[in-house]
């Protein structure tokens, strides 16, 4: 592999890493608020969180870009009081990838909560846990395999975003190019064979992701 | 210890939950059919769920009062529970179990201490153990011990037995019999069960359609000619 195939792999790997850790505590947060709780709004919650799912990726690239540009709601605020650049830097790419995985880690984590049998938490509420120490000691270690396939397939889904980041960060090598968009960058030049190596690392980082995943979850209890 | 629950009331769909009496006894059965509202009553005291009205008191502690706002949350309550199925936590070793509640910091009676009550239920050899590899009625012991070793005034005990077959059940109740002598702790103890009420209860209040349908001592309640009044399957 070339120099560059590895710089791509790399940066790759680390902004899919980091919108995966992002999106944790917010993931498990709202995962545990949707399963445990009952709230007004949280259909619309649901609903929303599950859109980028389902509307085209460069959809919701094009709202991030919107709400992220320089002249964005948002991006303007980012970038007056902490000095960030978000739209055609690293940072886009992690945003992009952040919102385009996190349903995955909301739906999967929830479900992980979900299968806590509640009277477990009741219980240890009767032996004199109060609700922090009921969430670290019975829900969070009895949801943990769920919680860790979720965040392996938001890792998974990170590393392939494609649609979202190019509106979001756009093609720039050294910068944002990450293996899906150095892919269909290289078909376009007519570089196939550059691009069948990184075809390859991408199939072989999505598969021991997802394989190690599912192994997770489907392991015996100790 | 006396468990007063004034003009407690709790709709459950089909039923409400409607009560206002006072429990006196050392070991008060609950008794009556499925879904006449045990388990609820359970979760009530035990502050797991809200009433939409009336108060809670234990002794002179108020636990529930819905027109003063009072609500004491279930870790300060000091009211054990055990559920059914016991509810050990699978991730954890029996040890581990049994002293999850034995940490916090509540006041507790000299002598009881892990090695006393692992030998009054004889679990001592099953410390190390991992918790699912326990049989059921080894499961229902340890759930005992872990509810005691975290020192209730109060021990809420909801149907421990009827998961397990009978020549289980009949093995299994002389230790409830010894945690009631032994540890003096009293207890609320939830059954279908007349032969369990005879053996280990003194007071008796059954219940039918989320109200007191009947209340007395057991031997008044279970005579023989009485007890075809009282035959509940579940």
């Amino acid at each position: 592999m070339s120099a560059e195939a590895w710089q791509i792999t790399w940066f790759t790997v680390g902004v899919a890493a980091l919108s995966t850790l992002a999106i944790l505590p917010f993931g498990v947060a709202l995962a545990w608020l949707l399963a445990r709780r009952a709230w007004p709004g949280k259909s619309l919650v649901e609903t929303l969180v599950a859109l980028p799912l389902v509307i085209p990726p460069v959809a919701t690239g094009l709202i991030l870009l919107k709400l992220l540009g320089r002249r964005g709601p948002l991006g303007a605020w980012l970038e007056s009081t902490f000095g960030w650049e978000i739209v055609f830097t690293w940072r886009g790419v992690v945003v992009a990838t952040a919102v385009m995985s996190f349903p995955l880690l909301v739906r999967t984590a929830r479900v992980a909560f979900e299968n806590v049998n509640p009277r477990l938490e009741h219980v240890a509420r009767t032996l004199g846990a109060g609700p922090w120490r009921v969430f670290t000691t019975i829900t969070l270690p009895l949801a943990a395999r769920g919680l860790v396939a979720g965040s392996l397939l938001a890792f998974a889904r990170a590393l392939g975003e494609f649609g979202a980041t190019m509106m979001v960060a756009g093609f720039i090598p050294g910068q944002t190019a990450t293996l899906a968009l150095s892919i269909y960058h290289l078909v376009q030049l007519g570089h196939d064979s550059e691009a069948l190596v990184l075809l390859g690392v991408s199939v072989a980082l999505a598969f021991a992701a997802i394989w190690l995943g599912e192994w997770i979850l489907r392991r015996r209890p100790a | 210890m006396t468990l007063t629950l004034s003009q407690l009331r709790l709709p459950l769909g089909t039923l409400t939950l409607e009560l206002d009496t006072a429990l006196t006894g050392r070991v008060t059965a609950i008794f009556g059919p499925s879904g006449s509202g045990k388990t609820s009553l359970l979760e009530l005291i035990a502050g797991l769920r809200r009433p939409a009205a009336g108060a809670i008191r234990l002794a002179n502690i108020t636990l529930t009062d819905v027109d003063a706002g009072t609500f004491v949350r279930p870790e300060h309550r000091a009211i054990g529970y055990v559920p059914q199925d016991g509810a050990l936590f699978p991730h954890l070793s029996v040890r581990q179990n049994l002293l999850y509640g034995f940490a916090s910091a509540r006041p507790r009676p000299t002598g009881l201490t892990l090695e006393h009550v692992t030998s009054v239920l004889e679990i001592t050899p099953l410390l190390a153990r991992a918790t699912p590899s326990l049989s059921g009625g080894e499961q229902q012991r340890v759930a005992l011990g872990r509810a005691l070793l975290a020192a209730p005034r109060l021990l809420l005990l909801d149907e421990p037995l009827a998961g397990l077959d009978t020549p289980l059940r009949e093995r299994l109740l002389p230790y409830l019999a010894r945690v009631r002598d032994e540890f003096a702790v009293p207890m609320l103890y939830v059954t279908h069960s007349p032969d369990e009420v005879m053996a280990l209860c003194d007071s008796v209040l059954v219940l039918a359609n989320g109200r007191v349908a009947a209340r007395g001592r057991p031997a008044e309640l279970f005579q023989p000619s009485a007890r075809p009044r009282y035959e509940f399957r579940g």
